[in-house]
């Protein structure tokens, strides 16, 4: 029985969560006033009234948001939402800007790369006395004399 | 990175740049700046063919299945107030004229299909009516707000004038009555 009555409860909650229904503030950005060319909440134009008023209905009708945005396509075309839809041809305008992004980042890491490598070749680490060693040909002359002299 | 790839990424950066702006030169070459434009500048201009769904009814229709009549082809939408106020000269176009092969299309654009059938039969509008919910005969006619009024002669050719604003309005109610009366003797 207690058993019965935590499902009852759960349900009781879960119920309205489940179906939330969609409302004017949802969609209200996503979709374009075609007159004024903004997104309805930035718009007062007489059309974008009667848009809002017909989203309002039809939430109020728990019509779920991508039902509603299917009848508002139906009725003004594509270019009513905000964002085009991810499928056919319109993936190119999701793709094409992460592709942009990636090719400039190949670039900027082969600029980087290469500027790396040419970079000078820092000069030997100093000698013990703390002074830059000498030039080689400057060394072995150096050696040579030094070599006379012992001898 | 050796010469000849170096050689290759500058290359192909060029001819990406001269690809995107052979692009918009097309584009703007090819850009139709709408009938009315050419109408205003005395050019002789075919009224644009488009075939919709109807308003009043099932089906489609299409301004060519009226070729060889004069047709009054007026854009409207529901949620436009002048469009009501000249809906009934339209109307008594439609009704005085229809005996003589005159036919009154509106094209209804940018609006919800039901907020037009209730507008158009609020205000009797029985003359045939088109449904273009996306606006793209606005675009090839160039229509620039609603209302706008075009007048197509028997031949399929635009006539006198893109008329601006309600038909109903003073400046232009004179030219709307010497347009239809043009229309039929054309």
């Amino acid at each position: 029985m207690r058993f019965l009555l935590a499902v009852v409860a759960a349900l009781a909650f879960a119920g309205p969560a489940a179906a939330a229904c969609p409302t004017l503030a949802d969609l209200e950005g996503e979709v374009m006033c075609p007159e004024c060319k903004t997104t309805l909440d930035q718009s007062d134009a007489p059309v974008a009234r009667d848009i809002k008023r017909f989203i309002e209905t039809r939430a109020d009708a728990c019509v779920s948001e991508s039902q509603i945005k299917d009848e508002l396509v139906a009725q003004f075309g594509p270019a009513v939402l905000a964002a085009p839809p991810r499928e056919g041809f319109h993936w190119l305008a999701w793709l094409l800007p992460l592709v942009g992004l990636l090719a400039g980042a190949v670039v900027i890491s082969i600029l980087v790369w290469r500027w790396s490598r040419s970079r000078p070749v820092p000069e030997a680490v100093a000698a013990d006395n703390g002074r830059p060693p000498l030039d080689p040909e400057l060394e072995r002359r150096l050696d040579r004399e030094l070599a006379r002299f012992d001898g | 990175m050796s010469g000849r790839l170096k050689l290759a990424a500058q290359g192909l950066s060029v001819a990406l740049v001269a690809a995107l702006f052979g692009l918009l030169v097309w584009k703007v070459a090819t850009q139709d700046e709408g009938a009315a434009s050419k109408l205003g500048r005395g050019e002789v201009v075919s009224a644009p063919n488009f075939r919709l769904d109807r308003l009043d009814g099932e089906g489609k229709i299409s301004l060519a299945q009226y070729r060889g009549r004069p047709v009054v082809v007026n854009f409207w939408g529901s949620w436009c107030d002048p469009c009501k106020e000249e809906a009934p000269v339209l109307e008594e176009t439609w009704q005085r004229y229809k005996g003589r092969g005159l036919i009154v299309l509106g094209v209804d654009f940018h609006d919800l299909k039901g907020a037009a059938r209730r507008f158009a039969r609020e205000n009797d509008m029985s003359y045939p009516l088109a449904y273009d919910g996306p606006g793209a005969t606005i675009t090839d006619y160039g229509v620039e707000a609603a209302p706008e009024t075009f007048f197509v002669a028997p031949n399929g050719k635009l006539v006198c004038e893109r008329l601006l604003g309600g038909v109903h309005i003073e400046r232009n109610r004179e030219r709307y009555d010497d347009c239809v009366e043009e229309l039929l003797t054309a």
